[in-house]
Parts: C-alpha cells; sequence; structure tokens
C-alpha cells in the first residue's frame, strides 16, 4: 500500500478574534485525498485555503470534526507532513546547505543521511550554492531551496500553499515541471494551494473548488489527462473555462469568436 | 595629490619633532629623566615613514594607513599643539595640565605597577563580572523570552530592577558582601545582565512565528527550536544587549573602583587624583581608552563572526 492518504472529516474552523467577533474559516470540510495523489486547492481569496493546510500540518486544531493520516488522528506538526509556503521562510542565519539539512538534524538522523542533502539540492538544481546564506539567493532559487528543505524529509504528504505565487511566469512554469518530476520520483501525496487554474489542472489529479463565506467545497473536478500535459490541448481550455465559470471568471465569449 | 596624502602623518610628526626640539621649555614643568616624547615620535616616524613603502609585504596594513591618513596626520598636530601649549609656553596650569614627557614618563617608569597590578586586578573583576551577568543575562532572556510562567515572574522584576542604575547598590553591596571585590563583581553582574536579559527576551519575542511552524513541520521539537531557531534569530537583539551590557559594566567598573575597591585603575586614577598628581591621572586615563576600545573591538569582531549571514557582504 503507498502511504499519505489524508481523510479531512466534517472539518469546522472558527477564529475567535480579540473584539469577540468570531470568523467562520472552514465550515463542514468533508473530503479525502488518496494516497500518491496530487490535489490542487482553489477558491477566493480569505476563503480558507490557508487553514485547511495548516490543519492538515497540525498548526491550527480544529474546533469540529478530525484529520487523520493514513487512519492516525492529526494532533500536532509532524515530519510526515510538509509544508512550503508562499514565502520560503529559509532560515536567514543557516546557509543553503543547512537549511536543507535542518529536517535531517532535527529528527536526529543527518549521521546516516547524509548523503541526501547532496541529493535534494541537485534535485532543485542548488548543487552549487549549498555554502551560500539565504538572502544572496533569487526567489526561485530560494523557493527551490525551501521544497528541497520539505522534500528531504520524504514526507508521506506534501501540502504547498501558493509556493510559486511570488515567481515570474517562466520561473513559474520550470518549477511546475520540476514539482511533477520530484513526485514521480519520491510518490509524494501533495495538496496544493494555487490562484493559477492553469496550474492546477497542469499539476493536478483533482481540483477542488472552495466557495467563501462560509468556506465550504463548491466543486470537486477530475483532470483525466494523462501526463505530460499540453498547456494548449483543447480539452484542457474547455476543463479551465468550466473551472473559471464556477469561479464566476468566465466572461462572455460572442459567437464568432474574436480574430486574431 | 593622492600620492603625497599618505606622507601626511609624517610631515605633522616631523613637524612635532622639529617644534619640541627647537622651541624652549617653559621653566614651570618639572623635568624628565628621558625625552620620551622624542623616543615616541620617532618610533611613528618610523612606522608612518615605512608604511607607504610596505606596500609590498603588507598591502592591508598600508592601505588601512593611507586611508586614515588625514586622521593621523590631525591627531599628531593635536598632539603637536598640546606640547606646545604644556611644555613650551605652558599656557595652562601645569600641575592639571602636564606635558606628554611626564604622562610618557608615567607610563613607561610605572608599568609594571600600572599595566600588571592595577589593570590586572580591573581586567578580573571585569571579566569575572562581564562572564557571569552575560551568562546569567542569557538565560533569564531566553527563559522570559519562551517560557509564559518565567515572564509572568521574571518581567516585574526587570521592570523594577532594570533601570536602576548598579551604583546606586553600592551603600548595600559594600555591608552585604564578604569582601569589595565581591560586591564590585555582583554590581558588574548586575549592569550587563539587565540590558542582556532585556535583549535576548524581545529579540525571541521578536522572531517570527513562521519561523517556528516551518520548523515543527520538519520535525522539530520543543528544545530544538529553541536553540536551533529562537536563539540564532535573536542573536542580533542578543549583541546589542551585550554591547550595551558592555558600556554599562564600564561605567560601574570604574565607579566601584573609586569609592569602594581598593584595586585597579580606576581606584588609582583616584588616588592619584587626590595626591595632585595629574600626569599620573592621564596615563590612567589612557590606559582605560585603549583597553575599553580594544574589547569594544574585539566585541564586534565576535559579532561579525556569529552574524556573518546578516551582513551581506560575505562572497562566495
Ligand atoms: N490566525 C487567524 N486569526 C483570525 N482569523 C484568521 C486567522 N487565520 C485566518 N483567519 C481568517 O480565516 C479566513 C480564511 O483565511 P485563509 O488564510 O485560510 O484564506 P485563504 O483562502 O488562504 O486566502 P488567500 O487566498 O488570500 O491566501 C479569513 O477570513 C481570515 O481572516
Ligand atoms: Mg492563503
Amino acid at each position: 500500500m503507498v502511504a499519505g492518504q489524508i481523510r479531512i472529516e466534517d472539518v469546522v474552523k472558527i477564529f475567535r478574534h480579540h473584539d469577540g467577533q468570531e470568523t467562520r474559516a472552514l465550515s463542514g470540510i468533508d473530503f479525502t485525498v488518496e494516497a500518491g495523489e496530487f490535489v490542487s486547492l482553489i477558491g477566493p481569496s480569505g476563503c480558507g485555503k490557508s487553514t485547511l493546510l495548516r490543519l492538515i500540518a497540525g498548526l491550527e486544531e480544529a474546533n469540529s470534526g478530525a484529520l487523520y493520516l493514513d487512519g492516525q488522528k492529526i494532533t500536532r506538526p509532524d515530519a510526515q507532513r510538509g509544508l512550503v509556503f508562499q514565502n520560503p521562510y529559509l532560515f536567514p542565519w543557516l546557509t543553503v546547505q543547512a537549511n536543507v539539512s535542518f529536517g535531517l538534524k532535527a529528527r536526529k538522523v543527518y549521521r546516516e543521511k547524509k548523503d541526501e542533502v547532496k541529493k535534494f539540492l541537485h534535485l532543485v538544481g542548488l548543487k552549487d550554492f549549498g555554502q551560500v546564506y539565504p538572502h544572496q539567493l533569487s526567489g526561485g532559487m530560494a523557493q527551490r531551496a525551501s521544497l528541497a528543505r520539505a522534500l528531504i524529509n520524504r514526507p508521506r504528504v506534501l501540502l504547498l500553499d501558493e509556493p510559486l505565487g511570488a515567481l515570474d511566469a517562466f520561473t513559474r512554469m520550470n518549477m511546475q515541471d520540476e514539482i511533477l518530476r520530484i513526485r514521480q520520483e519520491e510518490q509524494i501525496t501533495m495538496i496544493m494551494v494555487t490562484h493559477d487554474v492553469d496550474e492546477a489542472i497542469y499539476l493536478s489529479d483533482r481540483i477542488v473548488i472552495m466557495t467563501p463565506g462560509p468556506a465550504k467545497i463548491e466543486t470537486v473536478k477530475k483532470v483525466p489527462f494523462p501526463r505530460p500535459r499540453a498547456r494548449s490541448y483543447p480539452d484542457f481550455l474547455r476543463l479551465r473555462s468550466d473551472i473559471l465559470n464556477i469561479l464566476n471568471f468566465g466572461g462572455h465569449l460572442e459567437e464568432p469568436p474574436y480574430q486574431i | 595629490m593622492d600620492r603625497l596624502k599618505q606622507w601626511r602623518p609624517l610631515g605633522a610628526i616631523i613637524l612635532a619633532l622639529a617644534l619640541d626640539k627647537y622651541l624652549p621649555d617653559s621653566s614651570q614643568h618639572p623635568p624628565v629623566e628621558e625625552p620620551y616624547l622624542t623616543y615616541a615620535l620617532i618610533l611613528l616616524a618610523l612606522i608612518f615613514g615605512l608604511a607607504p613603502l610596505s606596500r609590498r609585504f603588507s598591502a592591508a596594513f598600508s592601505e588601512k594607513i593611507k586611508e586614515k591618513a588625514d586622521f593621523y596626520a590631525v591627531f599628531f598636530l593635536f598632539l603637536n599643539l598640546w606640547n606646545v601649549v604644556t611644555k613650551k609656553y605652558c599656557l595652562l596650569p601645569a600641575i592639571f595640565f602636564p606635558n606628554p614627557d611626564r604622562i610618557l614618563s608615567v607610563l613607561v617608569e610605572d608599568y609594571h605597577y600600572l599595566f600588571v597590578d592595577c589593570l590586572g586586578s580591573s581586567a578580573k573583576l571585569l571579566l569575572l563580572g562581564f562572564v557571569s551577568g552575560a551568562a546569567v543575562g542569557l538565560l533569564t532572556g531566553i527563559a522570559v523570552g519562551f517560557s509564559k510562567k518565567a515572564a509572568y515572574w521574571v518581567n516585574p522584576i526587570i521592570r523594577i530592577l532594570g533601570p536602576m542604575p548598579p551604583t546606586a547598590w553600592i551603600p548595600i553591596v559594600l555591608v552585604a558582601f564578604p569582601s569589595t571585590f565581591q560586591g564590585a563583581v555582583f554590581l558588574i553582574a548586575l549592569s550587563v545582565w539587565f540590558p542582556t536579559t532585556i535583549m535576548t527576551a524581545s529579540g525571541i519575542l521578536n522572531v517570527q512565528n513562521a519561523f517556528f511552524e516551518v520548523a515543527s513541520t520538519l520535525g522539530a521539537g520543543r528544545s530544538y527550536q529553541i536553540f536551533h531557531v529562537g536563539i540564532p534569530a535573536a542573536m542580533p537583539f542578543i549583541f546589542i544587549g551585550i554591547f550595551t551590557g558592555a558600556c554599562a559594566s564600564f561605567i560601574t567598573l570604574m565607579t566601584a573602583e573609586m569609592v569602594g575597591v581598593k584595586n585597579g585603575i580606576g581606584w588609582y586614577i583616584n588616588w592619584q587624583r587626590q595626591m595632585l598628581s595629574y600626569a599620573n591621572v592621564y596615563a590612567g586615563l589612557i590606559i582605560i581608552a585603549l583597553s575599553f576600545y580594544s574589547l569594544i573591538t574585539l566585541l564586534f569582531k565576535m559579532r561579525d563572526h556569529v552574524l556573518v549571514w546578516q551582513k551581506g557582504v560575505i562572497k562566495w
């Protein structure tokens, strides 16, 4: 059995503010991500995507309902569930290599697994930058380093919160391919928050579309195309406009279409 | 023009030598056994005369002297002015404003007493107080930064005792400790403890929570997060605390020696002042300036070493 199934069971998350007001960030999310699956979360800003990832990571507690990794209840953060933020949050006082080694050292397995560090630096294309401090990296390089830092623990699940949001379009497409390649090699379940519909279709097995206030799952779309996918494939574009319509960004397409 | 610049200090030194030699001495300044100023100037002339030529052996040294050439030149002119005002024309009361020769003679002739006995005693006091104060300050700062309970109990103490000048405790310390030496160590430790604690705690509280979250999703437990995230991230703050503490400890050291401890460079200055031996007072002040300057420089070097990641100048 491939490990890495996430079961989200009727999860409700309410934030209480200082002034006694409440924000219902998630109201009754029920969903299962199968082991080895790539699932994207997409939805308007503030609808609770990050909150859901943080719950899976164990950084927040649900007010009701529960989350499970391979049947085991999630109660706190763990190296089994890696998280990559939109901001790479590399530790500025450590070199890139030391940043990537952090998880191994924290789990006291560094001695046996030292060679992994080189391997993962290589995997994300930073093998010549091990001795460099984070402030010397470009945005894309920093994000790749933070990906390597999360991957080196070989988590069963990798949670990605808009990891490519801050990157330019070309770096972004390169990174998408990189993520796919890593997933193929490492067989990790991946759950990714994104605002980019193309990115979601290009990467995912399924796309979860969320609605705001109170946050719920609106629709789950299967992406049945084989990989590698072509971004201009007609089915790709049809699915894209489907999703944009659900999100109310479809616009109007008059017949006949514009002449280019 | 630029080539001439590096010779300016030498010019100032030669001017000083010439004036010292050819102007007549005032009779009001007591004579010294040896022309110490002349010796010192000749030594300096050698250094600043050879530095521009030493480029081949030590480029860094020669470059540094060149960069600061104007500063040194002005400094030597000032020394010269002082010599002329005191030794040559005696424009200021000779007893309070001794000439450079007399101060140098104290430094040379009382060398052993000043540098070994007095400076040694001060160094011992400062070192014991500084190290214990910084260590306890780090520990309390870390405790307050990471534990709500520690903050609850320690914060009020810090708020009340912290702003008090440690020297205000002298009357109590003098009777509460078996020896003034121990009392002084305590006071110095206290003056380092406060800023170190405050800056360590606020440094830790200022660490972005995201760093702890990242660490916890990478499998770091509580203590690993404290020692490998909280403390390194707070290092820039901790160093500010230690610097402030070091400066406070210098003040406390001097005061303690002047009013209680019967030894050390501060005590020496006070004693010589009472005997109206102002040449010795100036000698003491010069020693203090040089020692504290060296200590602060050392601290800066340590900081640069620990905080390379912050400076952004390191090349690979
Ligand atoms: N720590 C918190 N305290 C209070 N409210 C919070 C907290 N974290 C999130 N919220 C609220 O929960 C809601 C969902 O936030 P969340 O960050 O999950 O949205 P998101 O879908 O990730 O948005 P975006 O796409 O802009 O990142 C928002 O209304 C937000 O104000
Ligand atoms: Mg978000």
